[in-house]
């Protein structure tokens, strides 16, 4: 047996991976063990001294002290992927089944957002829900908005904005799950004198879970950490945990805090994966479905 | 394109009912995909717009009047210009190491089969389900206690992080399902397993390292969170947006947005082209090359 063939049974794949995952390693779980034992500190900058104590009271200060953005974080974000699903279904349906020579352009229209930069797409919705915009006054004038209501620094502004900057990532997994479909089940359905909803209830919604799952997954778990579209459309009144922890680390440097907030959110994050996990099975979550085993 | 429909046998008593309410959701449903359409292009529409505005304030949110003022002088906007610059410069550079990184990573991941894939596979997922928000402020952590001073260095250690796992998932996707055979038959012809490599494996998975390539370089010239948490005193395009929208929104900032977008547009529409003539040419041959 060669060298080469020797080390490709037994040691290449790992030298392989050592680059990549060794710069995850340092650069990804190393700064977690760092934000750990940042979060376990105690005192802050204003007062000098910042020390290891394994302060867990960081963690029961941060949930009690913001307990109102975790929920709210929840909240918006859970309403978000909830519209987004509404409005991104029909619309991938449509492209997969129906788009026929238009499929191609309808698929650019649903990436182009992101040819735009977040921030500027961010700053767009201003310009839509301004005070003297044209939206305002029409909701307005047929009475749905009072005469002093406004759009922009309420909820509704916030979660339009985080439903609008995520809605495409749920749109490409549910696009991609209902392309998937052979239209031969669909037919068998119908001959089997299933009715349209009969067929779409037991043939295609459940063929395409796999894309709802991951839909509401990717546009889920950074609609929860986001702080953009509260800063820009909001005020402190919609401030979701996301801005907690950057202004706690980046204006007042509270490290332990900020550090103890981010660590609740991951786990809170993971869980929440998991359980999709169960109900989807790791393998359609993580894409490695057809590895060599 | 009503395919699906018309299979449907409807029973024949009912047939005008059930056609014409049929009729009347598919209008609805069409409709439906229609407004979500308009509603995912109404924002950039009113950027392109706005970028002809002559904002009366500091802030370009209300229209007054057309103006090419902005266009003719896109970087009149001190800052603004080298603020792009070193957002080029870092998604040029931090594309280049990630796809590499990411590559190698997906090709041992998929090719061979070894203890602790498994655990790997899901290592590599969790940063992707990281908020961006907790990635940034860990990293930053991590430099304050290691005693590295923050900047353009750091924000490249953060975008080729980040853009790992990206590369991976996407070039992953590429090689699983590949048939093996051609490099087999490489092997065959006493290739060695470098010129496999390079002659044979590289460019049938090209494909998808232009791929991955192309989303690691779009994810990197837009982050702000995570460059936001590690840049020091360095200022990227999404960086000087966040600190002119507290202040002011010249009207500059939206043409540059617009010539970005028109020209990602104008490359995806010429792709996408090219890629249909070169189909066309292909399918005149009687047996279509396909991996």
């Amino acid at each position: 047996m060669s060298l080469v063939a020797r080390l490709r049974k037994g040691g290449l794949p790992y030298l392989l991976l050592i680059p990549g995952l060794g710069w995850l390693l340092v650069f990804f779980a190393v700064p977690l063990g760092f934000m750990a034992y940042e979060s376990l500190k105690s005192g802050t900058f204003l007062t000098g001294t910042l020390e290891f104590t394994w302060d867990f009271k960081n963690y029961s200060d941060a949930i009690s002290n913001y307990s109102e953005q975790f929920l709210r974080s929840f909240e918006y974000a859970g309403l978000a992927t909830l519209i987004a699903l509404l409005i991104g279904y029909p619309l991938a349906y449509v492209i997969a089944f129906r788009g026929g020579k238009w499929r191609n352009a309808l698929l650019l229209a649903v990436i182009v957002p992101f040819f735009v930069t977040y921030l500027i797409r961010t700053l767009s919705w201003e310009t839509i829900l301004e005070d003297d915009g044209v939206v305002v006054s029409t909701l307005k004038s047929v009475g749905i908005l009072s005469e002093d209501g406004r759009l922009l620094d309420t909820t509704v502004s916030v979660v339009a904005g985080i439903t609008y900057n995520f809605l495409p990532f749920m749109i490409l997994p549910l696009y991609a799950s209902l392309e998937r479909i052979d239209h031969r089940m669909l037919e068998a359905g119908y001959d089997l004198y299933g009715r349209r909803r009969d067929v779409f209830l037991r043939v295609t919604l459940p063929l395409s879970m796999p894309g709802v799952v991951a839909g509401t997954l990717l546009t889920f778990i950074p609609a929860a950490g986001d702080f953009i579209n509260a800063e820009l459309l909001g005020t402190p009144r919609q401030f979701m945990i996301g801005n907690v922890i950057q202004s706690r680390y980046l204006e007042v440097s509270d490290y332990p805090t900020a550090a103890a907030l981010s660590f609740l959110l991951m786990a809170l994050m993971l869980v929440i994966v998991l359980i999709w996990a169960r109900i989807a099975g790791t393998e359609a979550l993580l894409g490695t479905e057809g590895e060599r085993r | 394109m009503e395919a699906a429909t018309a299979t449907a046998p409807a029973r024949p008593e009912r047939a005008g009912a059930v056609r014409l309410g049929r009729r009347l959701l598919n209008g609805a449903l069409n409709l439906f995909a229609g407004l979500a359409i308009v509603y995912l292009l109404v924002p950039i529409a009113v950027i392109l717009v706005f970028s002809f505005n002559d904002p009366r304030g500091r802030f370009n949110f209300v229209w007054q009047q057309f103006s090419l003022d902005a266009w003719a002088d896109p970087f009149g906007v001190p800052g603004l210009g080298s603020a792009m610059g070193k957002s080029i410069e870092i998604a040029a550079l931090s594309t280049v190491g990630a796809t590499i990184l990411g590559t190698i990573t997906a090709l041992a991941l998929v090719r061979y089969e070894f203890r602790g894939r498994a655990p790997i596979n899901f290592f590599i997922f969790i940063p992707l389900a990281t908020p961006e928000v907790v990635l940034g402020a860990s990293l930053l952590s991590f430099f304050l206690n290691a005693g590295v001073a923050t900047g353009f260095g750091t924000i490249l250690i953060a975008h080729i992080m980040f853009n790992i796992s990206f590369v991976v998932v996407t070039v992953r996707s590429r090689l699983i399902g590949f048939d093996r055979s051609v490099e087999e038959a490489a092997q065959d012809l006493g290739a060695t397993p470098w010129q496999t490599f390079r002659l044979v494996t590289l460019p049938l998975i090209m494909p998808g390292v232009l791929a991955a390539g192309l989303l690691a370089f779009a994810l990197s010239i837009d982050d702000f969170v995570i460059t936001n948490f590690n840049a020091g005193s360095t200022v990227t395009f999404p960086l000087f947006i966040w600190g002119a929208a507290r202040v002011a929104i010249p009207p500059q900032i939206y043409v540059i947005a617009s010539m970005i977008f028109l020209v990602t547009l104008s490359a995806m529409i010429l792709t996408v082209w090219q890629q249909r003539r070169a189909e066309r040419l292909a399918s005149v041959r009687p047996e279509p090359a396909e991996v």
